[in-house]
This record gives C-alpha cells, structure tokens and sequence, in this order.
C-alpha cells in the first residue's frame, strides 16, 4: 500500500509541483494519473520512488516511510518499484539483456555486478521477462537496434526483472504510435492483473486511463481535483480537470486501437 | 506566388557590430604580441645563409645511424606506452570525480578540479626535467612525467564527456535502487567507454611526439640522441633521425585514427 500524507513540493523557483496531497494506492489497483502538463504528475510519480524529494508530508510504501529512509532502506525500497519513462531510459549501447540485469543490481553485491557476473537465476529471470513481453529474440541485440515500442517493452521486462511490486509509468506510450501504444498497455494491463503488481501511471489520453484503469486521479495545479473509477470520470469531470472541453488530441481515438 | 507582405512589425536586426569590433581588437592584440617580440619577417631573409647551410649538411642523412638507434626508438614506444597506461589507470577516479553530474558535492567536485588543473599547467619537459631530478637521468622519469602529463589529457577530455551523456539512463538506475558504484558501472560507463577509449589513444599518439623529445632534458629515448647529434653538429644524422621519428609517428597515428574511427 502507498500513503501520501499531506504531501507538498515546491521547486526551488518557487513553483508548486503538488499542494496537499492525500492519497491511498492499494495493492494492485492500476492507477491513472491525468491533469494538463505542469499539472504535477510527473512531480507525484517520482516523489513515491524518492527521485524527486518532497518538501513537506510523508510517503509511506507498506508502512515504511519512504521520506526519512536512510540511504540503504531507500535503495531497498526502489528495489521493489519499478519504473518506466516516456524516454525509455535505456542505456541504448548495452545489450537488451544488460539493460533487463540492471534491475537486478540492488539484489547482488556491488562486486558481482560490476564484473557482469550475474547469478544464473538472475539470468534466467531476466530472459523469462524478455519472454514475457515477447521480445526475447531480441536479447543480444543492441538496445539502440530496436524500435521505440520494443525499447519500452523492455524497460517493462526490467521491471518484470526487478520483482517489482510497484510500477510507476511516466506517460510510458507518449512516444509511440497508436498499435504499439496498445501493445505496451497490454504488458502493463497484464502484468497489473497476473502478478499482482501496482501499477500508477501517467497518461495524456484521457479515453486510454479510462479504457484501462480501476481508479483515475486527475490533478490540477498540484492539487488533487478528482479520485474515482472510470465509470464516474465522465466528460464533466475532465473538462473540470483541463479547465475546457477535451480537444481532439487528448483522444488516442477508439478507431486507432 | 504567396504573398509575402507582412503584417506586424520585424524584430530588430541583431547588430553585427560586436562581432566586427572582437575581430579587430584580435588583430590589434597579435599585432601588438608581434612588435613586442620583436617578431620581424626579415630576420627570415636575413638569415637566408644559415638556413642553407644548414640544409646542406642536413645532406644527405645518415641512414646508418636509423640502425644504431633502433633500441632507443623502441624505448621511446615503450615509454609512451607505459606512461599512457599508468595515466589511464589514475584518470579513471580522477575523472568521476571533476563530473558535476556524478558527484553532487560541490566541493569535491572543485577541489578535483582545481587539482587537475594544476597537474594540466605543468609542461611535459619540466616534469620529464623534475623527474629526471628526482628518479636519476633514465626513462623511468620520462614514464612518470608522460604519466602524469596523460592523466591531465585523459580525465579533461573524459570528464566533459561524462558531463555530456544521457541523463535518463541514469535516472533509471537510480530507480532500480542501485548505489553508486552500481549506477556509475551500468548508467554512466557503457555511454562513455568509446570516448574514453578514443582519448586513451589519442593520447598515445601525443606521448609518442612527446616521448621523442624528453631525452632532451634526459629522461631517456631517442631524445638522448637528438641531443647528442645536436651537439656533435651532425646534422646527417638529425635529420635521420627526424625521419625515423616521422616514419613511426605516422605508423602510430594512422592505427590508432583506424581504432578510432572503428569505435565512434
């Protein structure tokens, strides 16, 4: 469970990321994030991970606060959160493999892993990833090699890899194409629903959060301005979160799909 | 055709004047840097005599002396690579180090800088001359200079490449909770490695030049005979020499631009 408790940040030039925030994520649900750029929900999802220090209020990922974690205890708690970016953030010159062995550096000593020197089930964790989202052919290409779908369906095994029991997506198809967008949220459906895992995640498509989540929280300025299911997040309701009526490009467009 | 009438007022031009007045205040400081010298183009042709004369008995060069001083080549090779080596092995540290975005400790980070550019104001021939001082007129001095002279060029051109990489990858790492060894060997390495590897070589190809002259303050080498044969006037032999030292340069220089261009 994930606990946001009065949870403020304000950036060093003054502006706010998130004002107030109370939230509480429970195992498994999947959760969407929407709200207008600079609306803080890039600032909410690296605050749960701690890649972004809050300013005020406590995060607590199962009754441990992630906030007052010592070095240590906060690398132990990344451990179990995956996450994956609009930029896919792999190291494009590494294999596929290496870049799915990353996640599990946190699990072995230093020594190991620097020497490349993996346990055999670390291996056969990652490979059974790279299987799983149907792109272990590729292992042992080069990650630069692939396309940009195949590249987030890595940093989706990575987290696969990881054993993670959260997974935090920011806006994780915003550079891919209607199929391949499919594709990555079906990973992340599937894996929300097989293996349990938590999923929040950042989305710009409106009709996408409510075609795949259990719960959208839409946040304006910071704040947070609505928290439901999809079924009470209606046209209403957005046109409150984005100050106006959705515009064409806000619909990924049901005949994309 | 489009009509090309505009409706709003242009931007002012950005003036070109700036630029004209740094061109001419260049000239005006060369200028200046010339007449202070004493730089003066007739002294070429004044002197016209010497420079014949001196290419007369440059003539024709002695091609023998190439054999006699084969082992001192040689050594300077081995000099050059030995230093390298050793300057590698210490630039790595040195080099995460001076990285801003490596090291978020302002301090550290400037401390090591200041230092290596302390190690980078040093000239090759006064370190080779210390050394020499120091360690005894032998090519382990030209070593420990070339050494130190490579850590200056290697963590310089390697710590702004670190400045340069990606930054999502290390983001990344980050988030899977690795520490810092962890993140710097798979976020910051494999981006780097080419780079790195390209200024090792690079820097190989200046030791060689190098190399070839530490002698002069005898720190061993093929120096030793430049100045020797500068001494005797045996400038047959000089220009052997500086042939042979071209031949091999040339040699070094076009394998290690091929491994370069193989790598980037």
């Amino acid at each position: 469970m994930i606990e946001l408790n009065d949870v403020s940040k304000v950036y060093s030039n003054g502006v706010k990321g998130l004002e107030d925030v109370n939230l509480k994520i429970n195992k498994g649900e999947f959760v969407s994030i929407v709200g207008l750029s600079g609306a803080g929900k890039s600032t909410l999802l690296r605050s749960i991970n701690r890649l972004i220090d809050i300013s005020s209020g406590d995060i607590k990922i199962d009754e441990k606060s992630i906030t007052s974690a010592s070095e240590k205890q906060l690398r132990m708690i990344r451990r179990d959160i995956g996450m994956i970016f609009q930029s896919f953030n792999l190291v494009k010159r590494s294999s596929v493999l290496r870049n799915v062995l990353s996640g599990r550096v946190a699990y072995n000593n230093t020594l190991r892993t620097l020497l490349n020197l993996f346990p055999q089930k670390d291996v056969d964790l990652a490979l059974k990833a790279l299987e799983r989202v149907n792109i272990l052919d590729k292992a042992y290409t080069r990650s630069s090699e692939l396309s940009g779908g195949q590249q987030q369906r890595v940093s989706i095994a990575r987290t696969l890899a990881q054993e993670a029991k959260i997974i935090l997506a920011d806006e994780p198809t915003a550079s891919l194409d209607p199929v391949t967008t499919k594709q990555v949220m079906d990973d992340l459906k599937k894996i929300n629903t097989e293996d349990d895992v938590t999923v929040i995640i950042n989305l710009h498509f409106v009709d996408l959060a409510k075609e795949y989540s259990t719960r959208i929280i839409g946040l304006q300025a910071g704040k947070v301005v609505f928290d439901g299911t999809p079924e009470e997040a209606t046209s209403e309701v957005f046109e409150e979160i984005y100050g106006r009526s959705l515009k064409e490009d806000e619909l990924l467009g049901e005949e994309n799909l | 055709m489009m009509d090309t009438k505009l409706n709003g007022p242009l931007p002012a031009k950005p003036s070109r004047w700036p630029f004209y007045f740094f061109l001419i205040g260049l000239f005006a400081i060369v200028l200046i840097s010339a007449i202070y010298i004493g730089a003066n183009p007739l002294t070429f042709i004044q002197n016209s005599d010497n420079m014949v004369d001196l290419f007369v008995r440059m003539f024709p060069p002695a091609w023998s002396y190439i054999a006699t001083t084969t082992p001192a080549m040689l050594e300077t090779i081995r000099m050059a690579l030995l230093g390298t080596t050793i300057g590698m092995v210490f630039s790595i540290p040195i080099m995460f180090l001076c990285a801003r975005n490596i090291f978020r400790l302002r301090w550290l980070v400037e401390l090591s800088r200041i230092g290596l550019n302390v190690l980078r104001t040093i000239p090759d021939l006064l370190l080779a001359a210390i050394f020499a001082a120091i360690l005894g007129f032998s090519p382990l001095a030209g070593i420990v200079a070339l050494s130190i002279f490579s850590i200056g060029i290697i963590a310089k051109l390697s710590f702004e490449a670190i400045e340069n990489i990606d930054n999502g990858p290390l983001e990344s790492m980050t988030a899977v909770g690795a520490n810092k060894l962890q993140w710097i060997a798979f976020g910051v390495v494999p981006q780097i490695l080419p780079h790195f590897v390209s200024y090792v070589l690079y820097t190989f190809e200046i030791n060689i030049r190098a190399a070839a002259i530490l002698g002069l303050v005898g720190a061993g080498g093929i120096g030793v005979f430049y100045d020797r044969a500068l001494g005797f006037f045996a400038y047959d032999q000089v220009l052997a020499l500086i042939l042979y030292t071209l031949v091999v340069v040339i040699i070094i220089d076009l394998i290690s631009l091929k491994i370069r261009e193989k790598l980037l």
